[in-house]
């Protein structure tokens, strides 16, 4: 049996605010609970302003006023250290960063220093967590590096003087070269070109398998997480709806939001009408009541305007929190076939 | 036949950096393509960023003058140096529709008044009703309507509805072609479709023209009739859509179609790049003498010579 | 407007504070409106006497009554300040905001005068006017002279908003939708560096009375209009701290600090209110 290395129960964490008297409660973390194993790489997928990057805000134990944590807690549990991110003191907190929790952002930039050269930059984040200094700490990161197939003159370079691929595979070294248990990977290779995309994504993938590190790998595109994640959970509106391994999510999706995601994708060789979501994503000051995803969704009932569907268990690591989850039937013919085929 | 948008040879360059160290920057090289008047398409152009494609789109808005070659639109030489009625003329009938929809509008101004304005300027309508009219058809148009967008403030709308009030707005003059830069880039994924089928939607049904520029081949093949794809300002290759995406030949697409992650395999992991493919393909990026070559089924590929 | 008042004044400490401290100098300098005496007459009163129940300011060595004389200079002080800040405000609104959008030779002739007006030092400039005018120098032509030297700092950081926005995707989109170069300043442009125009307002103001001050200590102005300036050329050439009327030099001094440390608090207060991220928030985004 597989350890957990993450375990996220009831978390609510909402946005608190008071501009000038007008007061408002936007409840960007609604009552998830999730876990994470050990060597695993899950997927968040969610559309802008679902929650996912609340919620990744809080793994990261990055939460700042006006967000705060109102119930619930995120348990991490380091090669039997464990730490509850909500209650831990700043110091604690301090002290797993990097060495054990790390992340990898959507823009280099934004960890890269432009006015350092890389090679700073590595002891800015890596030589305290490591212990490590001089000739010592510059032969592991050389190392390192090396396995991500990154010559050692990147350590000379300035971040501008390399490509965005070239950077992004920095800014992983950057995060892995630490050996961390647990990576956060937030949209890593959104602003990446079609062609070096795929190549970073077999990056963080080999690396992940090697170092058996657990990933949160976040992203909108469902393509993405077809080709990285083991398993995948789909935030809607600030709550989980569907979790389940990869495969299934594709080929039989137990959410009607899932089956749409992945039936709006259109695939090369195939021209027949893709459908299309009506409505707009809810607004989380104001949530709808009952299932959340009602107000769009080909299947509802009234139930589910009345009452909120649990996130139930539905096969093996399989939950979602949908009345009608059987109704749910992959849309369009090339998954329905596959499927059919997978469960067979 | 007469043809609505030609580009002919087009070039431009860019001189960059300081009086030292100036070196140029080809950013396209040597396009041509023609959009005929009377077959209303949508016109794919793919490509990586630094490809040329946007500064193509927006020497085609007239936003910047080709270094060498002319590009005409119903035989007018497009530029902005022109007086101003000549260019509200031009802008009546090529219209843009940019890339972040929540960039799209001031944040800080009602929308409608981008709609008002365009009907003002370009129906010259002067009356409110009428304005208000031409508003709500073209809102009709993209699916909503003048009362759900009216007094609405940019941050009160999903992206989906921010696009399709930016396409509305360009669609209020009745343009005959449309320059659609990364529509759909910005949208989130359960409201991209609906966007990409309100362009199929506009040629189908208004026969309006599309110039859509994106770096997603799976889009592309969705809807495009014809599609070039560029690499670093070159075209390489250019002809049907479906006939060339679905078997690409330069090496380029070839590489390009290869790195299009596919679903249908989902969480088997298959992830990893033909390096060959991506040395070869880099390699033409600088060839050269190269010329674009015609196949007997219709597309035009770069051919290298000494290659 | 009236509701902004409201929030402003319940929600934010430095606002209420800053018009507190302002509002007691503006009616202050008001009162100089119905002054009983001719503040530019000279011993109207016994002179030298120390504040008490009927000089409240006491009185100076040319025996006029401290109150009203620094009233009457408040008033004409503020005046200045504000008819400097505001047509050196136009200036540096139209000069920035076209220099950055239209760019090209237009950003080059702008910029160039621009800085020209950087590089010629004032305080010189303003002597050889003095000497020029003499004593036809009054106020408003010294605000409209000191206006034309106090926008091109400000017009350089509201261009460099402005070249921003430019590159934003609504420009060009209000471009498209047949919007005039003019509109797309004044409408889509404008709330954008209105922080800018606050905050450098308010500089502008400290910027001008000070330098005015400085004339006028040195007796460069025309010294029989009361201003802060001038209350202090008195003070000085009456040698009022070493003769013991230190009343003379202190409650001035007083008040300038109340009106400087009011219209600081009041700018960044505002600041914070009409900088659009926090707007959007307000709306709701």
């Amino acid at each position: 049996m597989t350890q957990d290395i993450l375990k996220v129960e009831d978390l609510k964490a909402y946005y608190q605010m008071n501009y000038f008297g007008i007061e408002r409660e936007v409840r960007a973390v609604d009552d998830i609970t999730m876990t994470v194993r050990k060597n695993e790489v899950y997927g968040i997928a969610g559309e802008s302003s679902s929650g996912k990057t609340s919620f990744i805000k809080v793994l990261a134990a990055a939460i700042r006023p006006p967000f705060r944590v109102i119930n619930g807690s995120v348990k991490y549990d380091f090669n039997g250290k464990p730490i509850d991110i909500t209650t831990a003191s700043e110091a604690e907190i301090e002290a797993i960063r990097w060495k054990h929790l790390s992340y990898i952002m959507q823009g280099s930039m934004s960890v890269l220093n432009p006015v350092r050269r890389i090679g700073r930059t590595f002891e800015d984040f890596a030589a305290r967590p490591l212990g490590l200094s001089g000739r010592a700490f510059r032969e592991r990161v050389v190392t390192h590096l090396a396995k991500l197939k990154l010559s050692p003159n990147v350590l000379n370079a300035y971040p501008h003087e390399l490509s965005g691929g070239m950077r992004q595979r920095v800014t992983i070294g950057l995060a892995t070269v630490c050996h961390p248990e647990f990576i956060i990977a937030d949209e890593p290779t959104t602003a990446l070109d079609v062609v070096v995309q795929k190549e970073v994504l077999q990056l963080i993938r080999d690396i992940q398998k090697e170092m058996g590190a657990a990933v949160i790998f976040v992203t909108h595109d469902m393509s993405v997480h077809a080709n990285v994640a083991d398993r995948v959970g789909i935030i809607y509106a600030g709550r989980l709806v569907e979790e389940g391994p990869t495969r299934e999510m594709f080929f039989a999706p137990k959410h009607p939001y899932t089956a749409h995601l992945v039936a709006s994708l259109p695939r090369i060789g195939d021209t027949s009408q893709r459908p299309a979501l009506e409505g707009r994503p809810p607004s989380l000051a104001d949530p709808p009541q009952g299932c959340r995803f009602h107000p769009r969704c080909p299947l509802a009932v009234d139930k589910c305007r009345r009452e909120v569907p649990p996130l139930e268990t539905i096969g093996k690591d399989h939950r979602t929190a949908c009345w009608r989850w059987q109704d749910v039937k992959p849309l369009d013919h090339v998954h329905r076939a596959n499927g059919q085929e997978a469960i067979a | 036949m007469s043809a609505l948008l030609e580009v002919s040879n087009v070039s431009k360059v860019f001189s960059m950096g300081g009086l030292l160290s100036r070196h140029q920057v080809r950013a396209v090289e040597d396009a041509s393509f023609t959009l005929e008047a009377d077959r209303p398409e949508i016109f794919t152009i793919i490509g990586e960023s630094g490809s040329g494609k946007t500064t193509l789109a927006r020497m085609i808005l007239g936003l910047e003058l080709p270094t060498s070659g002319e590009i005409r639109f119903r035989d007018k030489t497009v530029s902005h140096r022109v007086g101003r009625r000549e260019r509200l003329a031009f802008m009546g009938n090529v219209q843009p529709v940019f890339q972040n929809p929540f960039e799209a509008f001031n944040p800080l101004k009602r929308i409608d008044r981008y709609l008002a304005s365009t009907a003002r300027r370009f129906l010259k309508l002067s009356d409110l009703k009428a304005i208000d009219r031409a508003m709500d058809e073209a809102l009709v148009k993209v699916g909503l309507s003048l009362a759900e967008v009216r007094g609405r403030f940019p941050h009160e709308l999903s992206g989906g509805q921010l696009q399709r009030c930016a396409i509305a707005r360009a669609l209020i003059p009745n343009p005959p072609l449309l320059i659609a830069d990364e529509p759909v880039s910005m949208v989130d994924a359960s409201l991209r479709m609906a966007i990409v089928n309100l362009l199929k939607a506009l040629r189908d049904d208004f026969g309006v023209s599309v110039i859509y520029i994106t770096h997603d081949l799976a889009t592309a093949y969705y809807i495009s009739n014809r599609i070039i794809i560029m690499q670093k300002g070159r075209i390489v290759e250019m002809g049907d859509a479906r006939t060339v995406l679905e078997n690409p030949e330069h090496p380029y697409s070839r590489l390009l179609k290869a790195s299009v992650l596919s679903t249908e395999d989902a969480g088997a992991g298959k992830l990893a790049t033909d390096a060959e493919m991506v040395r070869t393909a880099s390699a033409l990026a600088g060839a050269e003498r190269s010329r674009l070559a015609e196949r007997p089924d219709g597309r035009l590929v770069r051919v290298y010579e000494g290659a | 407007m009236l509701a902004v008042f409201r929030d402003l004044l319940r929600y934010n400490i430095e606002f209420a504070i800053g018009i507190v401290l302002v509002g007691l100098v503006v009616i202050f300098a008001c009162l100089s409106f119905f002054s009983p005496v001719d503040p530019s007459l000279i011993y109207m009163t016994i002179p030298d006497q120390p504040p008490s129940a009927q000089y409240w300011f006491g009185t100076n060595s040319r025996g006029q009554d401290l109150f009203w004389q620094l009233s009457a200079a408040f008033r004409n002080s503020l005046m200045f300040g504000l008819t400097v800040a505001i047509l050196s405000r136009i200036i540096s609104i139209a000069v920035g905001l076209a220099s950055g959008y239209i760019g090209g030779w237009v950003d080059r002739v702008l910029m160039f005068i621009n800085d020209i007006f950087v590089a010629v030092p004032i305080f010189p400039v303003l002597v050889l006017f003095y000497f020029v005018l003499r004593n036809n120098l009054d106020s408003f032509t010294l605000a409209l002279i000191m206006a034309c030297f106090g926008w091109p700092f400000d017009a350089r950081l509201i261009r460099s908003v402005a070249l921003g926005l430019k590159h934003r995707e609504f420009t060009r989109h209000a471009v498209f939708a047949g919007m005039s170069t003019r509109k797309v300043l004044l409408e889509e442009h404008l709330p954008y560096v209105m922080p800018i125009i606050f905050s450098t307002f308010m500089n502008n103001m400290l910027w001008s009375i000070g330098l005015e001050v400085t004339l006028a200590v040195l007796g460069f102005t025309n010294i029989n209009n009361p201003t802060i300036g001038t209350v202090l050329y008195w003070a000085n050439s009456h040698s009022a701290m070493v003769v013991g009327t230190w009343w003379w030099i202190v409650i001035p001094v007083i008040l300038i600090v109340m009106t400087f440390l009011g219209l600081f608090l009041l700018a960044i207060s505002m600041n914070e209110y009409i900088d659009p991220r926090s707007r959007l928030r307000r709306m709701g985004a």
